[in-house]
């Protein structure tokens, strides 16, 4: 029924959602213990061993939550134009885009000071994100080509640009065989905390998150936004500017992305690499789309798919099984998810 | 057939949402051969009582029988399968398919290949015998308002349903529809088939009816049986006698203010039809601040369109349009808004409303920069001018945090009028405002619209209803595929008349 479904997005309290979510999540754990048993591995020390080099011990949680960084944001990405019924799958390109500008920025005044590069960068970093998330919303706004695809493409000629900067001009000096940008000033290393690689990206993240939830929910451009995605029709009749919010809530949701391809070569790479991300802004779309776009469900999911995707360099090491087996995981959880959706349509 | 055990017999159902009891201990039977007519205020419990016999709510107690054998129906399926139909307001048809095609999709027991000329040949059949003839190889989209309809009730006829719901279906039909849906009705009964039907418009109910239900905040108030029921004594038993004081006289002469200044003037406004749009040819048109004027038409002579292009929805391909004799012709719909349009429109749950939004947050869409407050909304102020809006209207203050789609269809109009007038409008433009609501909510709020006139609002009323046109007009326009073909102050048109112009079988006319 489609009331009582709109009553539970909006009444559900955040515990009960974490809650499902997690024993959800422990079935698709027990499924794929089934699936590495099969594949004749011991689950019980796959397991044992994902959890030792990840939550157990300081270093490996300081490790998630580095890897939960560009979760974060790329999911954010996700959720704030989806509450306007866009969806946004180019979160992968709008983060290599904010990596790219945030690179040439720092490869342009690698002299400056600190205090003002790093900020500089990082704005940048959020420019190259939204600039490139605001083609499909220009195009989707002038109604030319659907936002889905747009952002889609997109995803595939990002990476080329980055490859054709790094082939070309800013191809660092004696790394022929591993193409990469010179290494960026100290000026340009975000700081980092406790001693390990958690930087100030991190911090970043979370205030993205407490940014987009403040935006959504407490800012009249929050209530134009959700009607928009509530009404497309009604929204536009009430003279909601509908084409100008489809263009800024994409280059919001891209600034975001960016700020992660920024977090990424400032906090983590320290310069402009082709394997800038292991696919981070699709898996920001499972956990946006995963968590409902609900802000703590974002943070929880990224904290869950940090451990997961961690888990796959844990076994390919341990145990020989190659990375891709936690895609069968990340499958397991997803399809448990949809099944415990209320079938649409019905009687109304 | 038995007349004494009742096809279908509903005993001490009640339903709560939360705070609110839709239904409280509904008693109701429903006889082969009879039209039963259930009656009631805006958010009386009409509709859930409805949905929960066709299974699609499952009430909090209370119990069904089907010929006198209890049932339970946990999905609509079941419901069907028991051979309970409805007929919803918003068609669950797939415009893109042949009625057959749509026909055959609805049917449970059809194999999986099977002949859709056998289907076809069923519903010309039935079609004939009820009265409800369509094409069958039609496309569904090509339809008209009431042939959907048809379409819907022959789905139920060849599901093999005997006990047919319908929850206002004449409030998307033109005078005519309704009066060939009652033919259709008459055929249904001489076959024995058990009709509910919900309803706001007395004289329906009057005309058709065998058995009359009145519910009122949730509860059976009454009934008559067939002859018993009069236009007073129904009014009385839904509102209670006190509420009838204060109705005012439609008879009483009005007479418009002078005042010569236009609110809004079209001049030649042309705009082109896609689609199933209806292109609007050159109409010249002019509302003055203090006046009331009426378009009538049949359904898709470009009432919608007329209403989008003063709203600054539709682009002018030709002509002009003044605004306060500034020339607004290319003015975006915020700024119309802005410079003080309202709009109640005809669906408001497609046009008006955002139905998984609380009732709060609707009230504050399309108000401009009215309740800002740095970037945030001032809710305290919205609700204070809201509620006083709710007040000047005579409309109970509904509950604002639920979500607005859970609210009853006439209650969500309400809000939407609530909102649009909340604001001395200097322009309303009405689309069929009264579509849905109770006999005292359509009172009030033609009052409203006489009330915001005499304040100095201009106003276009759009509606199909002529006695509603006839009674609220200062002058009344005839709108006929797209161009505007009669004009006449008030009091000097014959319905006759205007009907003809309506239908497009006389001459333009300007009176
Ligand atoms: N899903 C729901 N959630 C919460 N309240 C509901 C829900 N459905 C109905 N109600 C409430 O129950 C009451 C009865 O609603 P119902 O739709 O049955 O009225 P109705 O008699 O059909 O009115 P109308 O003539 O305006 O259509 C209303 O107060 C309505 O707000
Ligand atoms: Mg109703």
């Amino acid at each position: 029924m489609a009331e009582s479904r709109l009553a539970a997005r909006k009444d559900a309290p955040a515990l009960r959602v974490v809650l499902r979510y997690a024993a959800i999540c422990a079935v698709a754990l027990a499924l794929f213990a089934a699936v590495l048993l099969v594949a004749g591995k011991d689950p019980l020390k796959a397991y044992a061993d994902t959890f030792r080099s990840t939550l157990s011990s300081a270093y490996g949680l300081s490790e998630l939550l580095v890897r939960m960084t560009p979760l974060l944001l790329t999911a954010v990405a996700v959720a704030l134009p989806s509450r306007l019924g866009l969806i946004n799958v180019g979160g992968e390109g709008q983060l290599y885009m904010g990596a790219w500008l945030a690179t040439a920025g720092v490869l342009l005044f690698p002299a400056w000071p600190r205090w003002l590069l790093l900020p500089f960068a990082a704005l940048l970093g959020f420019l190259g994100g939204a600039l490139w998330a605001a083609i499909p919303g220009v195009l989707r706004a002038a109604r030319l080509v659907n936002e889905t695809i747009a952002t889609l493409l997109l995803n595939y000629v990002a990476p080329l640009i980055i490859s054709y900067s790094i082939f070309g001009p800013w191809r660092a000096e004696g790394s022929s065989a591993y193409p990469q940008s010179p290494a960026f000033p100290e000026a340009a290393q975000l700081p980092t905390f406790f001693d390990t690689r958690i930087h100030a990206g991190f911090l970043l993240a979370l205030v993205a998150l407490l940014a987009y939830w403040l935006l959504l929910e407490k800012t009249r451009w929050g209530v134009d936004m959700r009607a928009i995605g509530g009404n497309p029709e009604a929204a536009q009749r009430l003279g909601i500017p509908v084409a100008t919010w489809v263009v800024v809530a994409l280059a919001i949701g891209g600034g975001f992305a960016g700020l992660a391809g920024m977090g990424e070569v400032m906090g983590v790479h320290g310069r402009l690499r082709q394997s800038l991300s292991p696919g981070f802004g699709f898996t920001g779309f499972l956990i946006s789309w995963l968590a409902g776009g609900r802000p703590l469900g974002i943070l929880f999911m990224a904290f869950l798919l940090a451990i997961i995707t961690s888990a796959g360099d844990t076994l390919q090491i341990t145990q020989g099984l190659p990375y891709a087996v936690v895609n069968i995981l990340l499958a397991l959880i997803l399809f448990l998810v949809l099944a415990r959706q209320p079938l649409r349509g019905g009687a109304k | 057939m038995n007349p004494v055990v009742p096809l279908l017999e509903v005993r001490a159902i009640t339903k709560r949402y939360g705070a609110v009891t839709a239904n409280e201990g509904v008693d109701l039977s429903l006889r082969g051969g009879e039209v039963h007519a259930l009656l009631g205020e805006n958010g009386a419990g009409k509709s859930t009582l409805s949905k929960v016999i066709y299974g699609f709510t499952r009430p909090d107690s209370g119990e069904l029988f089907l010929e006198g054998q209890p049932v339970v129906f946990p999905s609509p399926r079941e419901a069907r399968a028991a051979g309970i139909g409805m007929v919803f307001q918003n068609f669950m048809l797939i415009p893109a398919l042949s009625v057959a095609e749509n026909i055959a999709l609805f049917l449970a027991d059809l194999p999986p290949v099977f002949r859709l000329k056998a289907v076809g040949r069923q519903i010309r059949e039935f079609g004939e015998r009820f009265g409800l003839v369509v094409d069958p190889s039609a496309t569904v989209r090509q339809l008209a308002v009431g042939d959907l309809q048809k379409v819907e009730i022959l789905k139920l006829l060849l599901g093999r349903a005997r006990v047919l719901i319908f929850d206002e279906p004449t409030k998307v039909l033109a005078p005519h529809e309704a009066t060939a849906l009652f033919q259709v009705f008459a055929a249904l009964k001489a076959e024995g088939y058990a009709i509910l039907f919900i309803t706001h418009k007395l004289r329906e109910v009057l005309a058709c009816a065998d058995r009359i239900t009145v519910m009122r905040q949730g509860r059976v108030q009454g009934g008559f049986g067939p002859g018993e029921a009069t236009v007073e004594a129904l009014v009385s038993m839904m509102f209670g006698e006190q509420d009838l004081a204060g109705r005012p006289d439609p008879e009483a002469p009005t007479s418009p203010p002078p005042s010569s200044r236009p609110t809004l003037e079209l001049r030649g406004a042309s705009s082109p039809g896609t689609g199933s749009e209806t292109a609007l040819k050159g109409l010249d048109l002019s509302i003055r601040a203090g006046e009331i004027v009426g378009v009538a038409g049949v359904s898709g002579s470009g009432q919608k369109e007329l209403g989008d292009l003063i709203l600054g929805l539709r682009p002018l391909s030709a002509g002009s349009k003044w605004f306060c004799g500034v020339d607004a012709s290319h003015w975006s719909i915020a700024r119309m808004r802005e410079g003080g349009v309202a709009f109640v429109p005809e669906d408001p749950l497609v046009m008006a409303a955002v139905p998984g939004m609380s009732v709060r947050e609707n009230l504050v869409l399309g108000t401009g920069r009215r309740y800002w407050m740095d970037v945030r909304i001032d809710w305290r102020r919205l609700e204070a001018a809201m509620g006083q809006s709710f007040r000047a209207l005579a409309f109970p203050v509904p509950r604002l945090d639920p979500p607005m789609g859970a609210l009853s269809g006439g209650t969500l109009q309400r809000v939407v009028i609530a909102r649009e007038m909340a604001h001395a409008p200097t322009l309303v433009v009405a689309l069929y405002p009264t579509r849905g609501l109770d006999v005292r909510s359509t009172t009030s709020v033609r009052d409203l619209l006489r009330r915001a006139r005499d304040g100095g609002s201009g106003i276009l009323l759009i509606s199909e209803d002529l006695e509603e046109l006839a009674e609220m007009s200062d002058r009344l326009l005839v709108l006929y595929g797209g161009a505007l073909v009669g004009d006449f102050p008030r009091g000097q048109w014959q319905v006759e008349e205007v009907g003809h112009l309506m239908t497009g079988s006389k001459e333009t006319v300007h009176g």
